[in-house]
């Protein structure tokens, strides 16, 4: 690795510190209903919004009508998404006459989209009409976003008031989030990203005249679509050329850039981030990598902010960066050291361009590749510039890992900081056994309610990776999904499961998920790993709004103290260690073990 | 309850023409009139010919042109309209043997050069697009572009060096160079010649 390229991951750790101030504020005072001056003229808008839908906006919930309305929200959009894939033939702006989507994938693509996770067993460019990427795609990368942030901002309702029922209006929280936070920066990015080369356009694919003619051989079919086989079994192929390349185009500037501030990663063009269409330049890659961790990061500034205690939500914010930074580090060391077979066909271990480029661009090189491996993994974005399935056994690993942790290091869009601070009850409720004091923090004593409802939902997304794994490599589809051969193929599966469950989106891309098995259980998996976090934190939100505040106390364990971080960051390793090395090891582990050794 | 359906509806049909529509065509709008040509696709227009994107790679097998990156996209290398890496396993046999039959052809299309292979020529790109190639790559094959289109070493290098583009802002990104628009400036050469 070169000086310039640490000077980059440097600067971009730098820029996104910088940012947690200034923005954790803005957005606070979004939530306490103090509208920003920047963004004022949008408030007819906002009224207009609630005239509509006949909402009254001082009227506040209690956690159960506020999480029914989050259901219903959900589920109004996951019936339109599946409805818009299935008729997008028989709608405007479907330049390429795309076809309805199938029933199993169309179920796929609303869930995973329906629940921030954005995975996706379809290709954009292949599958979609600017219709439905725009009308279905991007509305749903805006408000599952903003259905996070408004559970936290609930959750951190729950700290902040005392014996009251209220945790505040789900269609304000979710209207103000969207209008306010998500929109402006949307545009902002995404006219930076046209400028760069980011494609924004109505118009039908373009085409253009290709210098050499591209000349292959392309497996003979029959009337019926089967492939010819000559006398000896063997598929008859026929030479073709072309002289024309076919250039997939569309609105793709806007959904990107809702793409990464939302942390939902769902690309417009099947190669996601790496398309160059997509991420043209290493600005767009600064600027998109920028946004994958901006508002997670800076959500723990406004925690602080709105629980008048700052030094909380940095420590937080710490215990974030530093798992962070161990993950980037092996990821750079496993992609920097590649395997020694390579020297044997004559490809030496030096070079200009290093490490394992299989899968990378060369715009982005190895460094910005594995930066963005693991911040979009450590978020919940799963946008990708890479393709994670080439990456070395130990690089691929960690991406994994990260989503494995429960999405908890920055994670998802308010998502991410509800699922940290349910470790951070966890941890004050081991830590409070170990010295015999009840737990509390910030001033709320934390009983075996709250305990439950935590382990509910640090529990159910680490069952939904394992035992979807389980059943899917017991069926007889995943012989077709997976790519490889074991044990990298066992990681797909469990990538696939890792990434769905805690609402991830991104893959190990040659794993074959677009058939009924998979899309059914992997939609399963989504819904549950969201639905069943979502719905005890806001429990939790309700239990802990209606407690007394309990003054601090010589016996109260303090919680923004390196101490303290260091114990978070402990139970959240020792929680996904304890989940999840024995299946690792099966995986990625196995697969570095063997071609290390074999390389001896 | 039923009130609350209610408002979910009305809340999403009105966030889905605001965010869905309005947004879109608004971005759509305002990147049409400031950045025409970036929004479009970055296309190389000559003579009213629309000879490619200046971001989107094309496939080049003949040694008289400077290769790109290797294509992993179905059914033909470069396919514009259908984007995908190879996604093969470092440990995948399948792809050791990829990278020996690059290496081969490399060799095969230019047996005097011994000089070690840039990782980049032969390791498929993420995109199966990828417009450039390390600079590392295009000086590897000076020589043979040269031989093949009688041009001297140095009058094929300076091209090189103009397709060159450095780090953006000075920092961020690698340096590269953009394997058509350095193709399209060979045959420039080549006309200028005839």
């Amino acid at each position: 690795m070169s000086l310039a390229e640490l000077g980059q991951i440097l600067l971009y750790l730098a820029v996104l510190i910088l940012c947690a101030k200034p923005l954790g504020s803005y957005m606070a005072a979004v939530y306490e209903g103090a509208t920003p001056r920047a963004v004022r003229w949008l408030q007819p808008v906002e009224r207009l919004l609630y005239r509509l839908a006949g909402i009254r906006s001082d009227e506040e919930m209690n956690w159960k009508r506020y999480a029914l309305a989050m259901l219903y929200f959900h589920l109004v959009g996951f019936v339109f998404l599946y409805g818009l894939q299935r008729v997008q033939a028989h709608l405007p702006l479907n330049p390429t006459d795309m076809p309805a989507v199938s029933p199993d994938s169309s179920f796929n693509t609303s869930v995973s989209f329906v629940t921030n996770t954005n995975w996706q067993g379809y290709g954009g460019e292949t599958t979609m009409s600017y219709f439905t990427q725009m009308a279905g795609l991007t509305v749903q990368n805006f408000v599952s976003a903003a259905g996070g942030m408004a559970i936290l901002v609930a959750l951190i309702r729950g700290f902040v008031r005392r014996q009251t029922t209220a945790i505040g209006n789900y269609w304000v929280d979710l209207t103000r989030s969207t209008l306010y936070i998500l929109l402006p920066l949307s545009v902002i990015l995404a006219l930076v990203l046209v400028s760069q080369g980011v494609v924004q356009t109505l118009k039908p694919y373009a085409k253009a005249t290709l210098l050499q003619p591209t000349s292959y051989e392309q497996p003979k079919v029959d009337a019926t679509g089967n492939p010819i086989k000559d006398a000896n079994c063997q598929s008859v192929t026929e030479k073709l050329t072309l002289n024309e390349q076919t250039i997939a185009v569309g609105p793709a500037a806007s959904q990107i850039a809702i793409k990464q501030l939302g942390t939902n990663g769902g690309g417009f063009f099947n190669a996601n981030s790496s398309h160059p269409f997509e991420n043209p330049t290493p600005l767009s890659n600064f600027l998109q990598m920028l946004s994958i961790l901006l508002i997670p990061a800076d959500l723990c500034y406004t925690f602080g902010v709105m629980i008048k205690d700052t030094r909380q939500g940095w420590a937080l914010l710490a215990a974030m960066y530093i798992v962070l930074l161990a993950g980037l580090a092996l990821c750079l060391y496993s992609e920097y050291h590649r395997q020694s077979k390579l020297v044997d066909v004559g490809v030496p271990i030096a070079g200009q361009v290093d490490g394992n480029m299989e899968g990378k661009e060369v715009r982005f090189g190895t460094a910005n590749s594995a930066l963005w491996a693991v911040t979009t993994t450590a978020a919940s974005n799963g946008s990708v510039n890479s393709m994670h399935d080439s990456y070395m056994p130990l690089g691929g690993l960690v991406p994994m890992v990260m989503m494995q942790l429960g999405e908890v290091i920055f994670g998802g869009v308010g998502s991410g900081l509800y699922g940290m601070l349910v470790f951070v009850l966890v941890t004050v409720f081991i830590a409070g056994l170990m010295v015999g004091r009840t737990p509390e923090y910030l001033g709320k004593k934390i009983e075996a309610f709250e305990m439950k409802m935590s382990s509910i939902a640090v529990l159910a997304p680490c069952i939904c990776v394992l035992v979807g794994t389980a059943i899917a490599v017991m069926t007889v589809q995943v012989n077709a999904s997976m790519s490889n051969p074991l044990p990298h193929g066992f990681s797909q599966v469990l990538y696939a499961f890792s990434s769905a469950s805690n609402n991830n989106g991104s893959a190990f891309g040659g794993f074959g998920g677009n058939n009924v098995t998979m899309n059914l259980l992997l939609g399963l998996v989504m819904l549950m790993g969201r639905f069943w976090v979502k719905i005890p934190v806001l429990a939790l939100a309700g239990s802990l709004a209606a407690k007394k505040y309990v003054p601090v106390s010589a016996g109260t364990l303090p919680t923004h103290t390196p101490l303290f971080v260091g114990l978070v960051i402990s139970i959240v390793l020792i929680v996904g260690a304890l989940t999840f090395v024995p299946a690792l090891a099966l995986g990625p582990i196995a697969e570095h073990v063997g071609l290390f050794a074999a390389a001896r | 309850m039923l009130k609350q359906l209610r408002i979910s509806i009305v809340m999403f049909l009105t966030l889905t023409v605001l965010m869905g529509i309005a947004y879109p065509l608004v971005i759509t709008g305002i990147a049409q009139v400031v950045f025409p040509s970036a929004a479009n696709g970055s296309l190389i227009v000559r003579d009213g010919k629309t000879s490619g994107s200046e971001l989107i790679g094309q496939l080049f097998d003949d040694p008289r042109y400077f290769w790109g990156r290797p294509s992993a996209t179905t059914p033909y290398p470069y396919n514009a309209a259908s984007s995908t890496g190879s996604n093969l396993a470092v440990s995948n046999p399948a792809q050791i043997d990829a990278v020996a039959q690059r290496v081969k052809k490399l060799h095969e299309a230019d047996s005097t050069n011994t000089a070690p292979v840039p990782i980049d020529l032969v390791t498929a790109s993420g995109s199966g697009l990828d417009p450039h190639i390390s600079v590392a790559a295009a000086k590897y094959q000076v020589p043979r572009v040269a031989k093949l289109r009688n041009m001297t070493v140095e009058s094929v290098s300076k091209l090189v060096d103009d397709a060159t583009e450095k780090r953006q802002l000075g920092i961020l990104g690698e340096p590269r160079v953009n394997v058509l628009l350095l193709n399209l400036s060979l045959e420039e050469v080549a006309q200028v010649k005839r």
